[in-house]
């Protein structure tokens, strides 16, 4: 938490008047009091009206000081506690964007989304509430227990013996209700865990008849969530009758103790009416530093994942002075590359040597987990090789800018992902400035034309969030049109045809290799159908090519590609 | 005499944005107001004795909050008193006794309040806990028996909204303000009589600070309510942007789009920060001018007050008391104000869930519905019709007959409404005209559940839940044995993989099942059909994320699974086509032709089209898989 406040340096002055305003705002509060019991002692037991009134004005002066200085604080906070947040949001949001894949696969996009939401608004609304109400608090409990020292020293020892037993009461809830609360928090993301697993799973539920299963465990999930929230709430329940009742007794014993003074002459009235009220501002105080105590820590959770974002640096970075290749042809070299993820025992890629010249259809093949996907990845420098290099028209990729090295590539992803907004947009998404013909041009190549065509508002269809409202193929034919419309020396389809019936798929592979006649095309598949027409098949086998050649060298010499051929094409002609 | 005391609720329960949240924050508001409050009620009927005894408590608890300050106002007087006659002279000073009186009564008093408030809070979080636990279970029962299409048209964020946010917000408002507006309500009342009764003249001065609370709270409200709507929408936008560029932050690198992406989130974020510091100044102010105000009613009674006392109209006490009131007043009816739109967004809320709630159910099995028995497994179109919107149907006279023991292929490009005809056989949605027979019998006619044990579903998508591995088969029947669930895992060739797992059979599939890959999920869902033992099969054939061993594997599992049963198949491969007993080809949501692969080329239709096309191109040769 300490760490991250640091960047509330910017607001210092801000702050600063914050600070002074809550003095004053508190002082003002500290004042009325102590104004009050002169009007007791002095005017009404003296019956001197005018002074009643010159007291009574005084008050107003002070309150309506009091007031501003309040205004003040809370422009001021407002101000501090989101524009801390805008900063923070920034600087997070920037950090985010420069990670490479590593620092996702280590941290997770989902809490990375998380880091720069929910937990900025978390510490922002925290700082607000401190500087807000927290702030006043320990000025009005050290000015509150100056005032009342000051009414009537001899009274005091009421304030140490009821300001213990106000904290530890509210100690004694918190801590049991804390567990408690975790429990309620637990139960719950069970119940929707449940839910969500029958919204997705309903036609399966159903087909096999077992929606009353399904029933009883929501039911039960149902039951915990109720019995830890009824304790919970009735735990809480006991609060504010304590705290109100400390409050009360309090200043009933003041009554008591003080009137014994006053009986004795050592004490007014006045005093003793200012008095109680002290007492009932130091304890209000108490119970303000204990929100505290309750805000704080669950904003320190915040702070400290938004503090590890901001403290990871990106291990991918451009160098000073980044080269250009002299040529641009797209040509691709990797030269002995091995790389192993974070935290792997053993290496994901070892000992990648080959040459993809422009104008060759290179392609991947290779069971799950043998490194297809790693050795693209490595490519577009999403991660950067241990040992070894990847070189593009002779230029290691780590010495060129990864805007100018990722401009030459057309990446088509495994998942295809699109963005909010039109049709039209996510394809220019490739190329920015791409004409109208440009994209109707990779719409068609990429088969995703015709769909398009027939959606009511064509090419500027609205594409939601996630492209959930399109197919898996309708996405994936997107993605590729994206890729397209760039225009690249290189291509990279990263089992990009998944989602695609076989015709679509025969139509879009057909158009593909006319339009990518020149350009060096990666292609990771699955079967060895897709890949058969390559001028290379290099067969990934635990992270290390086990044969590479034309599918007719492979038949002829590879006995794992063999396999793998017999197996997918075992009814069919194999050429 | 505690004049600047808090009042109950004030920070203690501060939720973001302070005390004043309701009052600050957007609202939103019921189409049916009070159809839904009364339906609300009713779930509280139930419990009526409770809640009876709930608002005794309540009345009670603020009532004696009501005359305490009176009788501290009296102790005053006492030592007041006391002091003047000490001063003068004359009489004995404090009169103790009385003073011992009064304070022993105040400690009841306050004990008792304590205790009421106490039990009133703690009953009421049974009540509130308990009807929300009916809710969410009608919800579910519900939800259980609405068909298919509710489902499909509706987000699963939608409907998880209402179970949880939405019965969230409802518990909330009955455990807290449902009290809180009958101790608002009551002591708002208490209060004027009490101060009447001491002085109507100070009274009056008191009721004058009232219009222009009302006032302020209202300008502060609107104008704070603009800001916050404009702020949840500028966040709303934020988060959808870094949700989208995280999400997808692999293209966003590869196509180098890093600045154009930081670009828009800093113009959102500006104008976040634009409204937010407005949203958040204007609701911080509240509560200051409310002091304001407070303070002002305060100097102007303690003045008055004390002007009153030294023309002994009424005692020193009274006018501490009075004070007290005063404060009293006023928190009541902001405190109502807040109440109030608290619970028009309840009402909201609940509408929600009584709209969700009210879909209508698929039609209950008529009750002369028969059971399927030992299911051979004939299936016959008959005159189908069907579409998923009214209008010209996507399906019309729909006609194929399929034989036990067969193998019916779909074929289709994508989007051509393959999973209709699931939702057809399953039931999932029901035919508009003519009828679809298993065995001879119009679906219709049959109980659902037995329909649905007739058939067996092995789908891309593999469903699994949260739960062993062992139950994840099981699912396939209710009370499978361990044995049989082995055997099925041995029939389905996930045995092997499963004892590699280092908790085997008891390794928990963790929430997106992700511990597993794609391909071993695929063999789990064949386990579970394979425990079902059904007459029917309905499997989607798995395309290419499946690497290849284990795809050997799937298919092994897959033709054991299909021997000797009826089986509809959303097919890939051509050897699966070409082997078929009927080929159903499916275009733009209906089926254009049917017949046997020789038979269809014969035709040269859409079919013959459509598998030509796959030799045309060399690329496109690995359909031959």
């Amino acid at each position: 938490m300490l760490r991250l406040l640091r960047h509330l340096a910017p607001y210092r002055w801000q702050i600063a008047g914050v600070c002074l305003l809550v003095v004053l705002q508190n002082l003002a509060e500290l004042l009325l009091p102590t104004l009050m019991a002169d009007i007791v002692d002095r005017g009404v037991f003296r019956m001197d009206t005018p002074l009643i009134l010159r007291t009574g004005a005084m008050m107003l002066a002070v309150t309506a000081v009091g007031a501003a200085c309040s205004i003040g604080v809370s422009l001021l906070a407002a101000l501090v506690s989101t524009g801390f947040g805008r900063r923070l949001r920034s600087m997070v949001f920037a950090r985010e964007e420069s990670f490479s894949l590593d620092e996702f696969d280590r941290l997770g996009t989902a809490t990375l989304i998380i880091r720069c939401t929910n937990d900025i608004t978390q510490v922002q609304q925290v700082v607000f509430m401190v500087l807000r109400m927290a702030l006043g608090a320990p000025v009005m409990l050290v000015g509150g227990i100056v005032m009342a020292l000051a009414e009537d020293a001899a009274l005091s020892w009421l304030i140490v013996v009821v300001t213990p037993l106000l904290g530890a009461a509210v100690w004694a809830i918190a801590a049991r209700g804390m567990p408690l609360f975790r429990a309620v928090q637990a139960r719950l993301d069970r119940l929707n865990l449940v839910l969500r697993e029958q919204l997705t799973g309903i036609r399966v539920i159903r087909a096999f008849n077992r929606v009353g299963w399904e029933l009883e465990r929501f039911d039960q999930a149902n039951r915990d969530l109720t019995q830890v929230s009824i304790s919970v709430n009735q735990l809480l329940a006991a609060m504010m009758p304590v705290v109100m009742l400390l409050m009360n007794v309090t200043a009933v014993a003041v009554v008591w103790f003080g009137g014994l003074r006053i009986d004795q002459g050592q004490m007014q009235v006045g005093s003793l009416m200012a008095f109680i009220q002290y007492v009932m501002l130091i304890m209000f105080s108490l119970v303000m530093l204990s929100m505290l105590f309750v805000m704080v820590p669950r904003a320190a959770v915040s702070a400290g994942r938004i503090n590890e974002v901001l403290e990871t640096e990106p291990e991918i970075v451009d160098p000073l002075l980044p080269r250009e290749p002299v040529r641009a042809e797209g040509g691709v070299e990797y030269r002995g590359v091995t790389f192993s993820y974070h935290g792997a025992e053993h290496p994901a890629l070892q000992d990648i040597s080959f040459t993809a010249r422009a104008g060759e259809f290179t392609a991947i093949i290779g069971s799950t987990g043998s490194g297809k996907s790693t050795l693209v990845n490595l490519l577009l420098r999403f991660y950067d090789v241990d040992r070894g290099a990847i070189l593009v028209d002779g230029v290691d990729v780590r010495e060129m800018s990864q805007a100018s090295l990722r401009s030459r590539i057309g990446y088509v992803p495994q998942q295809a992902v699109l963005f909010s907004g039109t049709i039209a947009d996510n394809i220019r998404y490739g190329k920015e400035d791409a004409t109208e013909e440009e994209i109707r041009h990779a719409a068609a190549i990429a088969q995703a034309a015709d769909f398009i065509e027939a959606m009511p508002q064509g090419y500027q269809s609205v594409v939601a969030q996630g492209g959930t409202n399109l197919s898996g193929g309708q996405r994936q034919r997107l993605a590729i049109a994206r890729a397209l419309v760039r225009r690249p020396q290189i291509y990279v389809f990263d089992d990009s045809f998944s989602a695609l019936d076989f015709q679509t798929d025969a139509r879009l592979r057909q158009a593909l290799r006319r339009e990518t006649r020149d350009a060096t095309v990666f292609l990771v598949a699955q079967r060895v159908g897709s890949v058969m027409d390559a001028d290379r098949i290099i067969v990934l086998e635990e992270g290390r090519i086990a044969a590479m050649g034309t599918h007719r060298e492979l038949m002829e010499c590879c006995q794992v590609y063999r396999e793998i051929a017999c197996s997918q094409l075992a009814e069919e002609a194999l050429a | 005499m505690n004049g600047r005391q808090r009042e109950p609720g004030r920070g203690v329960r501060p939720g973001p944005g302070g005390p004043h949240a309701g009052l600050v924050r957007p609202v939103e508001r019921a189409r049916d107001f009070r159809g839904t409050v009364r339906r609300l009620v009713r779930y509280l009927l139930p419990r009526r004795r409770h809640i009876a005894l709930v608002v005794l408590l309540a009345v009670m608890s603020t009532l004696f909050g009501v005359i305490s300050p009176r009788l501290l106002g009296n102790a005053t007087t006492l030592l007041y008193q006391g002091m003047v006659q000490r001063a003068r002279g004359v009489g004995g000073g404090v009169d103790f006794a009385a003073l011992q009186r009064i304070i022993f009564l105040l400690l009841v008093l306050y004990v008792a309040s304590s205790l009421f408030t106490y039990l009133q809070q703690f009953i009421m979080a049974g009540i509130a806990q308990r009807t929300v636990a009916r809710m969410r279970e009608e919800v579910s029962r519900r939800l259980s028996r609405l068909p298919l299409s509710y489902f499909d048209a509706r987000t699963h964020g939608e409907i998880l909204s209402r179970v949880t946010n939405d019965i969230d917000t409802i518990a909330s408002t009955l455990q807290q303000s449902l009290t809180q507006l009958i101790s608002a309500l009551v002591s708002l009342v208490g209060v004027l009589v009490m101060m009447v009764s001491i002085s109507p003249l100070l009274t009056m001065v008191a009721v004058v600070t009232l219009p222009v609370t009302v006032l302020v709270t209202r300008w502060v409200a609107a104008r704070s309510q603009k800001y916050y709507a404009g702020q949840q929408r500028e966040l709303g936008e934020l988060n959808g942007h870094v949700e989208e560029m995280l999400g997808g932050h692999r293209v966003v690198k590869a196509f180098g789009r890093e600045a154009d992406s930081l670009a828009r989130f800093e113009a959102i974020n500006h104008r976040l920060f634009g409204v937010a510091w407005k949203a958040q100044f204007m609701s911080g102010t509240i509560m200051p001018l409310m002091m304001l105000i407070g303070n002002v009613g305060y100097v102007l009674v303690s003045v008055g007050g004390a002007i009153l006392v030294t023309r002994q109209a009424i005692t020193i006490g009274d006018v501490q008391a009075f004070i007290q009131y005063s404060r009293h007043f006023t928190h009541p009816i902001t405190q109502t104000a807040n109440i109030a739109n608290i619970i028009q967004s309840t009402v909201a809320a609940a509408e929600r869930v009584f709209e969700l709630l009210d879909e209508r159910e698929e039609a209950p099995d008529p009750a002369d519905a028969l059971r399927l028995q030992d299911p051979r497994g004939d299936v016959r179109f008959e005159h189908v019709r069907f579409g998923y919107q009214p209008g010209p149907p996507l399906m019309e006279d729909l006609n194929f007959e399929v034989r036990a023991g067969q193998t019916v292929a779909i074929v289709g490009p994508t989007g051509a409404g393959k999973t209709t005809l699931v939702n057809l056989l399953m039931r999932f949605y029901e035919v508009d005209g003519g009828r679809i027979t298993v065995d001879g019998f119009d679906i219709r006619r049959l109980t659902r559940e037995s329909l649905r044990q007739a058939f067996g579903m092995v789908l891309q998508d593999a469903w699994l839940f949260n739960g062993t591995i062992r139950d994840n088969i099981a699912y396939g029947r209710q009370g499978a044995g361990e044995e049989e669930v082995v055997r099925a895992a041995v029939a389905a060739r996930a045995d092997h993989f499963i004892r590699t797992l280092p908790e085997g059979y008891d390794t928990v599939l963790n929430e997106e099942a992700s511990n597993i890959s794609q391909g071993q999920k695929q063999l789990l869902t064949i386990a579970r059909a394979l425990l079902a033992d059904p007459a029917i099969l309905i499997l989607d054939e798995a395309t290419s994320s499946v690497d290849t061993r284990t795809e050997l594997l799937i298919q092994q599992a897959t033709a054991e699974l299909m021997r000797g049963r009826t089986s509809f198949v959303i097919a890939h491969r051509l050897s699966t086509i070409r082997h078929a007993d009927l080929i159903l080809v499916m275009n733009q949501g209906t089926i254009v032709e049917q017949g046997t692969h020789a038979g269809l080329l014969e035709k040269g239709g859409f079919y013959a089209q459509l598998y030509r096309s796959q030799f045309t191109g060399s690329l496109a040769a690995d359909q031959a898989g």
